[in-house]
């Protein structure tokens, strides 16, 4: 059914920390690996060798330069998913029921023997978050790995999605920010954790932690401009200077 | 947005088609016998035609019939529902027209408001969507309704009613370009807004994340030179509008001159239904901005 939950019991998501996100793609390539062995199609790609490779990804890393108005420009990575909205427009637009929102922790899913692959979803998605398999012809999206995190034959450290088991620099946090004791709600309560695009009223549940306070450049002399001069130039050089000037 | 031709030659025949049946079923003329069959055939015809080249654009069209169910929360589901409902009403009008020239006024008079509930659906499913700004606003639907209505006044020689929706047509399609160029900045989303970052300073790409194209780039954010829009804005609106009426007004009684200005009203609505789509912007776009 496409009509959303009122409320869910839970609110799973991420907490992506971009000031120490390094933007090195691991998460995409574990995202694709496991999405692509496991639940669902896969995530084909077509011409992967070719000149003109082209697939699908549930997650892509975008990078940004960000100029702050008194200080140096800053280079940011920028991983980008599903945010498991609770506004989720991709859901309520679809006219299968094949997309829907988990009422016990608010996932956002899409029953794949259901879509008819007609795209509308990803036109209602703000984030760029769901991508129509070329060769599957159905709607793939970031499933927050839920054949994961309560798959109890996996060892417990490994029942969390794979770009945050994966992530080498620690900066993807799961959790349920139903609670607010739990890391992702305690991190992004300090750290000021940003919504996308609220200007929407998507009301997305991930949230990004935005890059620290970079330190300011202060004291430096600027950097010599113009021609060089030989003004006050004394004992060797000057002799130079005052003999090569006659010519 | 991609200008898919399936989904322009869905919504420009269907719109034709469910506009000529609107009349029809209005009883605005009630041809009888062979005559009849020729109407609704038409009217049918190019219904279904756009019903089916919207199931091109399917990547399971074999499942289509799903999208009859969730009519309680999506407009592609109420759109699907509602054009079968409309097809059916004005059925027993119709087949007493062409079998024993007897309409059935009340199935006409049902069938002729789905036939416009219909389209009406058909432009939400565009206009509801926040995220293409320039669609979400109430000029769509407007231009939507006027350009069925037109097309049903044409494909049934009602010069006066032609007259005026010609006029009310390019009014409406004239305001949906205006009003449409300034939409995206008024919503105000921005690379900004969509990275949070936007709190901390200036942003910009500085690299994307694939080497190559992907489904998003080609499907959301197809670019149009201005050069372009331009000059198709006027062929739509003098093809689609002007010359129709025109051609209309010095030559009334005219068959042929007609069905000249059905189809230059055909070219003209193909022509704004490709900016329609080539010129929406989505917010996805932003990330991808430099
Ligand atoms: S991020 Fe996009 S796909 Fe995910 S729930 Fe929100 S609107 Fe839907
Ligand atoms: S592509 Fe599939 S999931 Fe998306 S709206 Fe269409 S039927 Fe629903
Ligand atoms: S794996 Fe971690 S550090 Fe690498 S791009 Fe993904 S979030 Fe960033």
């Amino acid at each position: 059914m496409t009509s959303l939950p009122e409320q869910t019991e839970r609110k799973l998501g991420l907490a992506i920390d971009l000031d120490t996100c390094v933007g090195c793609h691991a998460c995409v390539i574990s995202c694709k690996g496991w999405n692509t062995e496991n639940y669902g199609a896969p995530l084909s790609d077509t011409d992967p060798y070719g000149k003109d490779p082209v697939g699908t990804f549930l997650n892509r890393v975008h990078a940004y330069e960000v100029t702050p108005q008194d200080n140096a420009p800053f280079t940011v990575h920028f991983p980008k998913s599903c945010l498991h909205c609770e506004d989720a427009p991709c859901v309520t637009v679809c006219p299968t029921g094949a997309s829907y929102k988990r009422t016990e922790d608010g996932i956002v899913l899409v029953n794949e023997d259901a879509c008819i692959g007609c795209g509308l979803c990803a036109w209602a998605c703000p984030y760029g978050a769901r991508e129509l398999d070329a060769l599957a012809g159905v709607m793939k999206k970031c499933t927050l790995c839920v054949d994961r995190i309560y798959n109890e034959t996996l060892p417990e450290e490994d029942r969390v999605p794979a770009c945050v088991r994966t992530c080498p620099a620690g900066a993807r946090h799961f959790g349920d920010f139903a609670d607010p004791d739990s890391t992702v709600s305690r991190l992004s309560r300090e750290r000021g954790g940003i919504e996308l695009m609220p200007e929407l009223g998507t009301r997305p549940v991930n949230r990004y932690l935005p890059p620290r306070p970079r330190d300011t450049l202060q004291g430096c002399a600027p950097a010599p401009q113009g021609d060089p001069s030989t003004e006050g130039l004394t004992g060797f050089l000057g002799w130079i200077d005052r003999t090569l000037s006659r010519f | 947005m991609h200008p898919a031709p399936s989904i322009i030659l869905f919504t420009t025949l269907s719109g034709l088609g469910f506009g000529l049946l609107a009349f029809l079923g209005a009883g605005v003329i009630l041809p009888t016998g062979l005559a009849a069959f020729l109407w609704f055939g038409l009217g049918y015809g190019l219904a279904l035609i756009g019903l089916a080249a919207s199931a091109f654009h399917l990547g399971h069209p074999e499942r289509a019939l799903r999208a009859f169910t969730q009519w309680r929360t999506s407009w592609l589901s109420r759109e699907a529902v509602l054009s079968a409902a409309a097809l059916l009403a004005i059925a027993p009008h119709a087949a007493g027209l062409v079998f024993w020239n007897t309409p059935v006024p009340v199935m006409g008079a049902i069938g002729a408001v789905l036939c416009g509930v219909t389209v009406f659906a058909t432009s939400m499913i565009y206009a509801q969507l926040k995220t293409v700004p320039r669609w979400n606003h109430w000029t769509t639907p407007l231009v939507f309704l006027l350009a069925a209505l037109t097309a049903g006044a044409l494909l049934t020689g009602s010069g006066y009613s032609a007259q005026m929706l010609l006029a009310w047509l390019a009014v409406a399609m004239v305001l949906h370009w205006i009003l449409g160029d300034g939409q995206f900045a008024r919503r105000g989303s921005t690379l900004g807004t969509a990275t949070g970052l936007g709190l901390m300073g200036r942003v910009r790409q500085l690299e994307p994340p694939h080497t190559g194209t992907n489904y998003l780039l080609t499907e959301m954010a197809y670019v149009v030179a201005r050069r372009h829009v331009r000059v198709l804005r006027v062929i739509a609106l003098a093809s689609g509008c002007v010359l129709p009426s025109v051609l209309l007004w010095s030559a009334p009684y005219s068959l042929l001159a007609l069905g000249i200005a059905v189809l230059l009203h055909l070219a003209g609505m193909l022509a704004q239904r490709w900016l329609f789509f080539a010129e929406a912007e989505h917010t996805v776009a932003l990330y991808y901005r430099g």
